[in-house]
């Protein structure tokens, strides 16, 4: 309870990190180049004072102090002036108009009674209706083709396309050179976002993880009670908004009378390690998963200590029983922190949601669930996890222009009668894939990394199967 | 477009260099560009090749029961990585069939994209062992993949028997290629074998 109030103190945008046209250190230095070492020193310890006092006070007592709205609004009209200047270069060359759906081509979305029905219509048709002409590959030749030139799903597993570029190299694959002054202001850009934004958010990075090491370590120590749980939350969310700002986080939290409650389980789509830093801004939730080494190792025993969060060896995730029995007692236990779910168990590169896997579902109790939806125009907050470890990831992050992203907190769900897991999963997802504006798709997630099931593949034979023999066979 | 796109534009639409400043020509200087940021995608060796595992790596075309047939139509006998070039001369097959190129038809080369080698792709689909002609065996197999094990041998063996019976007409109990062309000259070929472009 205590939590919550101090939560309700934040002023709406709380999410809120400060860029300081602070006097920059390092020019000092040059100018007074004799006395190099206390300047640096004294340089240092400003530097600092600024971090504290303008980024890290405000961030943990959630008070915001205006400056990040004031860049955002910088950020849009440059952004906007960019888009148009290469708009208005693509009309002078006549050329690629960015479509609505960045899509390459047209698919025909008949079902394949339709579309083979069509490739038979000059023949006659028979009494039972089934056939089979040499034309029927036809059907198969162009949805394999099409596939082949563009795919629901391997697409969801790299970054998004953009309409329009934002300025950062890494999206500029489809947009080359347009303008001089372009260029110069993308220039402009890399220097404020290497050498003024990075070092300023690795800073607040570092500050807000061991905060969150020591600050949870030394609450573990004190005894069970209320006020351990009241100051663990405290540190929790002090910490989270440290790092929020260490990304430059603005978040916009729609339909807060929703939020997920104890007891219960919050589920949202997944694109990020950072929608825990984004939810976990707005509310406290119990984590969910796997033991890690190194630094993420020592960040999950230290938090475990002053909260009950539920971390399970490897070994231990292979036994199914066991996880649903361990976040059953979680759930049941109505003084515990909700627990926290993405039930899509890889990311995604926010433009859709892939299949809930049922577990979560099996559980019981309340689904709360969330959906997070990143405005891919400030940085691309997908993890390709193929491609980037986690440090180089996060560096990536610092390095962009911020991360802007909604979360619209949904009425609580709970289980239908007569509806089994599967079905009240794929519920929970349509619900998050309405509301978050993402197409709703029915692939596992897991075939990032794995080969497609033979059974899909029976599917589709089975499915032809009854229009080459007929519907009244009894094969 | 740099050397590299060029050639594989001429694979894919050998008119691209007759018109200049053709508004068209940046549709299809477009369709290229995104082929190709496609085809590194898929590139997941990066080794400027792909290979029969990146195709089967697309789960939609993974599902697909002629899908193994499909992949193998971009490998040339005896290879197993394909080229840009090489990918871009299969998909080739499928570019819609623009009306001027309907009207010219008697060029000294024939476009990729022609009715008639449309028709050779399907066909090569079903020609097993590429000596020009279904067999009985080679349709049985391909049936096979189709429809998995749902239908019996003896219903699949009759109606690979009548299929052939429909088609042949010198009587050695396969099909050729123009008496495959002549089965199938009611139907669309152009519109059911073309991929749609949006651009």
């Amino acid at each position: 309870m205590k939590c919550s109030y101090f939560l309700d103190r934040r002023p709406p945008l709380g999410g809120a990190v400060n860029f300081a046209p602070c006097p920059r250190p390092e020019s000092r230095e040059s100018s007074c180049g004799l006395e190099l070492r206390p300047t640096a020193r004294s340089a240092a310890q400003v530097w600092l004072s600024l971090v504290v006092g303008l980024i890290m006070l405000p961030a943990m007592f959630g008070v915001s102090l205006g400056i990040t709205e004031t860049y955002m609004k910088v950020l849009i009209k440059t952004l906007k002036w960019a888009t148009f200047r290469i708009q208005k270069g693509r009309r002078e060359r006549e050329t690629l108009k960015p479509s609505p759906s960045n899509g390459i081509i047209q698919r025909d979305d008949g079902s394949m009674e339709k579309e083979i029905g069509e490739l038979r219509r000059s023949r006659p048709k028979r009494p039972d209706g089934g056939d089979f002409t040499l034309s029927d590959v036809f059907y198969f030749s162009r949805k394999g083709l099409e596939s082949i030139v563009e795919d629901e799903v391997t697409q969801r597993f790299s970054s998004e396309e953009l309409v329009s570029w934002n300025l950062l190299t890494r999206t500029n694959n489809n947009f080359h050179y347009v303008s001089l002054r372009l260029t110069v202001l993308w220039g402009l850009g890399v220097v404020i976002r290497y050498c003024i934004l990075a070092p300023l958010r690795i800073t607040l990075a570092a500050i807000g993880i061991s905060w969150l090491v020591i600050g949870t370590t030394v609450v573990g120590l004190l005894p069970s009670s209320r006020v351990k749980n009241w100051l663990s939350e405290l540190v929790h969310l002090m910490c989270y908004r440290i790092c929020a700002r260490g990304l430059s986080a603005t978040v916009h939290y729609h339909n807060k009378q929703n939020r997920p409650r104890k007891g219960g389980i919050c589920v949202a789509n997944h694109t990020s390690p950072i929608d825990v830093v984004i939810l976990a801004n707005d509310g406290c939730y119990a984590m969910v998963g796997q033991v890690h080494g190194g630094l993420m190792g020592v960040i999950q025993r230290s938090m475990v200590k002053s909260c009950p969060h539920i971390w399970f060896e490897r070994s231990e995730m292979k036994d199914r029983h066991l996880v649903t029995q361990r976040l059953r007692d979680h759930v049941n236990d109505k003084t515990k922190l909700p627990i926290l779910i993405f039930p899509e168990g890889t990311c995604i590169n926010n433009t859709s949601v892939m299949m809930f896997k049922k577990g979560s579902f099996e559980i019981g109790g309340t689904i709360y669930p969330v959906a997070i939806k990143y405005d891919p125009q400030f940085g691309d907050a997908f993890w390709n996890s193929a491609k980037y470890n986690m440090v180089s990831y996060l560096l990536r992050m610092m390095t962009s222009w911020a991360i802007v992203c909604n979360v619209w907190y949904l009425p609580a769900m709970t289980q239908m009668e007569g509806e089994d897991a599967v079905q009240f999963a794929n519920r929970v997802k349509s619900a998050i894939a309405r509301q978050g504006g993402l197409v709703d798709l029915s692939w596992d997630g897991g075939l990032k990394r794995d080969k497609v099931k033979n059974t899909f593949k029976e599917l589709e034979q089975k499915k032809y199967s009854s229009m080459v023999v007929g519907d009244d066979s009894s094969d | 477009m740099g050397l590299p796109l060029v050639e594989s534009a001429l694979q894919w639409n050998s008119g691209i260099l007759n018109a200049n400043r053709d508004p068209k020509n940046d549709d299809v200087e477009f369709q290229i560009t995104r082929l190709y940021s496609r085809f590194h995608s898929l590139d997941k060796g990066e080794n400027g090749a792909l290979s029969r595992e990146d195709f089967q790596r697309i789960p939609e075309l993974a599902i697909n029961p002629l899908g193994d047939r499909i992949i193998n139509a971009f490998f040339p006998e005896g290879e197993d990585q394909v080229n840009f070039r090489g990918f871009m001369r299969t998909l080739a097959h499928f570019r819609p069939v623009e009306d001027n190129e309907k009207s010219k038809g008697h060029d000294a080369s024939e476009p990729l994209n022609s009715r008639n080698n449309k028709l050779l792709f399907a066909f090569r689909l079903y020609d097993l062992d590429r000596d020009d002609k279904i067999s009985r065996d080679e349709l049985l197999q391909v049936l096979r993949m189709m429809v998995g094990v749902n239908i019996s041998d003896e219903q699949l063996g009759s109606i690979a028997d009548r299929t052939i019976q429909e088609a042949d007409t010198n009587g050695d109990m396969s099909i050729s290629f123009s008496e495959f062309i002549k089965v199938l000259e009611k139907v669309d070929v152009e519109q059911k074998m073309s991929i749609r472009f949006l651009h």
